[in-house]
């Protein structure tokens, strides 16, 4: 069933604003199932060709909505995200970018009680190819369908990486777009054990960045994947004690420079590229050596 | 946002934190006043956004009001230029003049984010005074941390452990505490991202104070923290980078190369710097032009860039996703005609309306403009151009 999306999802869109709005016609003309907009102050109304409701509750059980796609304005994102964990959405995914820290850690924290997954927040969003399943801000033309896993904190570095392999004919089981924010819903790791439960999936790109530790956290885990992985820190050419956009991307102490992440996915068995443009190179021989391709 | 550290200190104290006696002064003749009210020694301490100013000379211990103004005479206005600010070092446009402490010891105190469980935690050791970093690496065993589960926020027991962890039981038992959790509220109520107390400090006379302090409020969180928003000081930051802020980009970064940066998305923004080092060339900046939704916004950056007497060439390097790349396009050939632009461009578009970005490229009449297909291309033909 690919990753986090199937032909099952129907999407409601958290923040109906010229954003949502445009990404819902996308994803509605890529196949996707969009049901309905969520405005407070907006419901019974259409937009678009969208119905729109108050509140994501409505949402859930008039439309049976089960991926919740974010766009709400940073103040409001951490009570859009708990709203749709409250009305039962197992899916959450937080375009939004600018969410304060603090936020974060009382969403995670709620959310520990839940059954919802949050993607993001500051991130691309999910797509599923071979199920024309898309909810998320990327750009559908470079998505091949196939069997390769993407899984990135950066949204544009997804694009890149896919088109990447898009090029070179290798096909895609989906990307998750985990964020670029240091507190985030779904770790890499997590991610990780997501392709590596899929049967859609045969290999995984991952793609990190400098800062924090999540990408030793994820070369834990590679060792004990079945499946090959492809691996990029993105940063290497960085400069210490500056935030490199991301709030996340930040060196603050030996763990967080690129060579120490491309040292522990090395030891964890992925094949390290250091070099952007070799991502789908890199794959390419991979899935040849393994007899995937 | 940066502190000063007498701004740390005064906020910190606001939560009542002790910190030294003592205030800012923006003159010898303030700093001579601030001395002579204090009265016996103090020490003048250069305020600007970098740790190590004792080693650059930035800290000196002074006798009497009148050394303190000789003292805050050579401080202030000098460059502080330190492993943390880089070869162009930064303007010292204030001192800090504090009752000098005879110190028993010191301990490490610090708030920051742990992102992996997504918490606040308090981080404490007896080996205060040091590089925290060395002394986990060195002495793991030495790092006590108490994390905050925002369900129920500090808890005294918390306090009394880390307080206990560090030597500071028996006397300085309930100060220490106490003061642990002043610092843990501090960091919640003001958006912190890191507090530091690099010494916390007992004195001889069995006191605790903050001797230096760090505090670093999360940019994200401005709109609420407005109490705190005429705290910015404006002189701490690269001209450069002040310009791109008061322009709307908020994610411009000085480098030392020659190729200019134009890219959206911080990931591929950091890959785009790493493929030009691979091609054997430099960055001249960091640039992630977000999602641009108006060609203004482009203008804008590319005045930035091209502007800067560093820059050789200039690397535009666009996946539109929310952003679009005809929107791009229409602000690359704005800036070239408008002369903004006179380095030799590089321009690789991809993603969103494409088609459109590339058309709007072709038909623009602008001949020199050097077009890149892939990723690895984009970043050779820079350097190349570069040369």
């Amino acid at each position: 069933m690919a990753v986090l999306m199937d032909s099952n999802s129907r999407v409601v869109i958290q923040g109906f604003g010229a954003a949502g709005q445009r990404e819902a016609k996308t994803s509605k003309a890529y196949g996707t199932q969009v049901v309905c907009g969520v405005t407070p102050g907006r419901g019974g109304q259409d937009i678009e060709g969208f119905p729109m409701r108050n509140t994501v509750r409505e949402a859930v059980a008039e439309f049976g909505a089960n991926v919740s796609l974010i766009f709400v304005p940073a103040p409001g994102a951490a009570d859009a995200i708990l709203e749709a964990a409250d009305a039962g959405i197992p899916v959450i995914i937080c375009i939004t970018e600018g969410v304060p820290v603090l936020d974060m850690v009382r969403v995670k924290r709620a959310l520990s009680t839940k059954k919802s997954i949050l993607i993001g927040p500051n991130c691309p969003g999910v797509i599923s190819p071979m199920y024309n399943s898309r909810a998320g801000i990327m750009p559908v033309d470079v998505y091949l369908p196939g069997n390769v896993g993407v899984i990135s904190r950066s949204g544009t570095l997804v694009y890149e990486t896919v088109d990447q392999l898009t090029r070179l004919g290798i096909g895609q089981s989906g990307s998750v777009g985990v964020g670029g924010d240091p507190i985030i819903g779904t770790s890499q790791r997590q991610a990780l054990e997501m392709f590596e439960a899929d049967p859609d999936t045969a290999a995984v790109v991952l793609i990190g960045e400098i800062g924090g530790t999540a990408e030793q956290e994820a070369a834990e885990y590679i060792k004990t994947m079945s499946k090959p992985v492809v691996a990029f820190i993105a940063g290497a050419t960085a400069p210490p004690g500056r935030r490199m956009g991301h709030a996340g991307a930040i060196i603050a102490g030996a763990a967080g420079t690129a060579a120490a992440k491309q040292a522990a996915l090395r030891e964890g068995g992925a094949a390290v590229v250091e070099n952007p443009g070799d991502i789908g190179s890199t794959m390419q021989r991979v899935l040849k050596e393994r007899g995937l391709a | 946002m940066k502190l000063h550290e007498y701004q740390a200190k005064e906020l910190l104290a606001r939560f009542g934190v002790p910190v030294p006696k003592g205030r800012v002064a923006n003159t010898p003749e303030e700093a001579e006043a601030i001395a002579r009210e204090l009265g016996g020694k103090v020490v003048i301490k250069a305020q600007a956004h970098t740790g190590a100013r004792g080693k650059a000379g930035g800290v000196k211990v002074a006798a009497t009001p009148e050394e303190a103004k000789a003292h805050a005479a050579a401080i202030i206005g000098m460059t502080l230029v330190t492993h943390q600010t880089g070869p162009l070092g930064l303007p010292v446009h204030s001192v800090l003049v504090e009752e000098a402490i005879d110190i028993d010891r010191e301990i490490y105190l610090s708030a920051a984010i742990d992102n992996s469980p997504g918490m606040p935690v308090l981080i404490a050791s007896a080996q205060g005074g040091m590089d925290i970093e060395e002394v986990a690496a060195k002495t793991p065993e030495a790092i006590h941390k108490a994390w905050l589960d925002p369900a129920c926020g500090f808890q005294p027991f918390q306090g009394r452990q880390l307080a206990y962890a560090v030597g500071l039981g028996g006397e300085h038992l309930a100060a220490a505490a106490t003061l642990i959790g002043n610092v843990a509220r501090a960091f919640m109520e003001s958006d912190g991202s890191i507090v530091e107390i690099n010494p916390l400090v007992v004195t001889k006379d069995g006191r605790l104070l903050a001797a230096d302090a760090k505090f670093s409020i999360d940019d994200n969180a401005d709109y609420r923290q407005k109490s705190l928003a005429g705290l910015r000081d404006r002189s701490q930051e690269a001209e450069k980078e002040l310009e791109a802020h008061d322009a709307g980009i908020q994610n411009y970064v000085k480098l030392d190369g020659n190729i200019g940066c134009l890219v959206n998305g911080a990931g591929l923004a950091m890959a785009t710097m790493d493929a030009i080092k691979f091609a054997g060339g430099n960055p001249a900046n960091f640039l992630d032009i977000g999602t641009a939704n108006n060609p203004e916004a482009v203008v804008a950056a590319l005045k930035i860039i091209g502007s800067d007497p560093d820059v050789k060439a200039v690397l535009v390097n666009i996946f539109g996703g929310l952003a679009r790349t005809d929107i791009i396009a229409e602000g690359v050939v704005q800036a070239i005609k408008g002369g903004h632009v006179k380095q030799p461009t590089v321009v690789r578009l991809a993603g969103t309306n494409v088609d459109l970005g590339l058309k709007i490229l072709d038909e623009s009449g602008i001949n020199d403009l050097i077009r890149a297909d892939g990723f690895a291309e984009a970043a050779n033909k820079s350097v190349a151009a570069a040369k």
